[in-house]
């Protein structure tokens, strides 16, 4: 058992600063005075993050998620429902990744 | 017209904010079908996490204490270095996860209204994926906090619970990439995106974080192109859209 004193260590600091990270945003905007400017910025900020995550998967990997993508929007847009869009778009991937 | 109607939304917005069970029940239901895809990644942690050498217990300690799953891959790999490089593998994770700190600023107008206890008891639950699909939900027009908190409690059960049995099982787990799973959270995120697109006025934002997004994720190591892309994305969209 004393071998596993760092691996414990590693794991509460790892837990400490990402709980860091979770908070952190919450905290810093307290000091910032609510403005139009900044409740515009916070209004911007999921669909630029949301973005951000998928575009390297997207745009940047291959073909087959490039059209599978494609494929969930559309579905995602006629549908308005993220449920049968993501089921429709893993299986657009899987059926891509074996045919391309 | 544009402004007055944003700013009069803002002001609504932010009132009437409740906290409440039902909110909690809405979000949990909202997620299991992402809670499923999070199942079958947290499999890969665990099996994963055992070749890593790490013990049962301690891979139930990393799922349930750190729950943020990128940053938990990165730690493994790093894992494998004799001695165990502990503060490495600290402020990668930190780095990792910067990204929430945008998430957590976006969060701000909703939980101005709440004890703020309850606001940082939720954020501990807030990964990606719940934080998402809040965001979508207050979009359309929901007003209750403890979605976020259902949502992400969801995800949490499934995540420690799936690292444990990937741990136990070993090797006999499959690759959800095999499955075409992994995409699973692309498509989520996707559909949710389109819900949010109110039009042309998103197109400049979503485009520069995109770029940004891309950019950094070829040139610069971990996730600093979803801190870089949602901010060039959303201070794009504030400067914009404020005029």
């Amino acid at each position: 058992m004393p071998n596993d004193t760092p691996a414990l260590l590693t794991i509460l600091g790892m837990a400490f600063v990402t709980y860091l990270t979770r908070a952190g945003g919450l905290w810093l905007m307290s000091f910032v005075t609510p403005s139009p400017r900044v409740e515009a910025w916070l209004r911007q900020i999921p669909g630029a993050v949301l973005v951000a995550i998928i575009a390297p998967t997207v745009l940047a990997s291959s073909l087959a998620e490039t059209l599978a993508s494609l494929v969930t929007v559309l579905v995602a847009w006629r549908t308005k429902n993220v449920l049968v869009a993501m089921i429709v778009g893993v299986a657009a991937v899987w059926i891509l990744r074996h045919l391309l | 017209m544009d402004k007055a109607n944003l700013t009069a939304s803002a002001d609504t917005t932010s009132k009437n904010i409740t906290f409440t069970l039902s909110g909690a029940l809405l979000g949990a239901r909202r997620t299991i079908p992402i809670a499923i895809s999070v199942f079958a990644i947290g499999l890969v942690f665990g099996v994963l996490a055992r070749q890593a050498k790490l013990s049962i217990l301690e891979s139930f300690l990393m799922s349930g204490l750190v729950f943020a799953g990128a940053s938990q891959f990165v730690a493994l790999s790093l894992w494998i270095a004799v001695p165990l490089p502990v503060i490495t593998i600290i402020l990668t994770t930190l780095v990792v996860n910067l990204r929430h700190l945008l998430m957590g600023a976006s969060l701000r107008p909703w939980f101005s209204q709440l004890p703020l206890s309850k606001a940082y008891a939720s954020v501990f639950f807030m990964v990606d994926e719940s934080w998402a699909l809040s965001m979508s939900d207050f979009a359309a027009g929901g007003r209750d906090m403890a979605f976020l908190l259902g949502s992400g409690i969801t995800l949490f059960v499934a995540w420690v619970s799936s690292a444990v049995i990937g741990h136990a099982l070993g090797s006999t787990i499959q690759d959800p990439a095999q499955w075409g799973l992994d995409f699973a959270f692309t498509a989520v995120f996707l559909a949710l995106l389109a819900g949010m697109w109110k039009g042309k006025s998103d197109l400049l934002p979503w485009a520069v974080a995109a770029i940004v997004a891309v950019a950094a994720a070829h040139w610069l190591p971990g996730k600093w192109y979803i801190l870089l892309g949602g901010l060039a994305g959303s201070v794009t969209g504030a400067m914009t859209n404020a005029q």
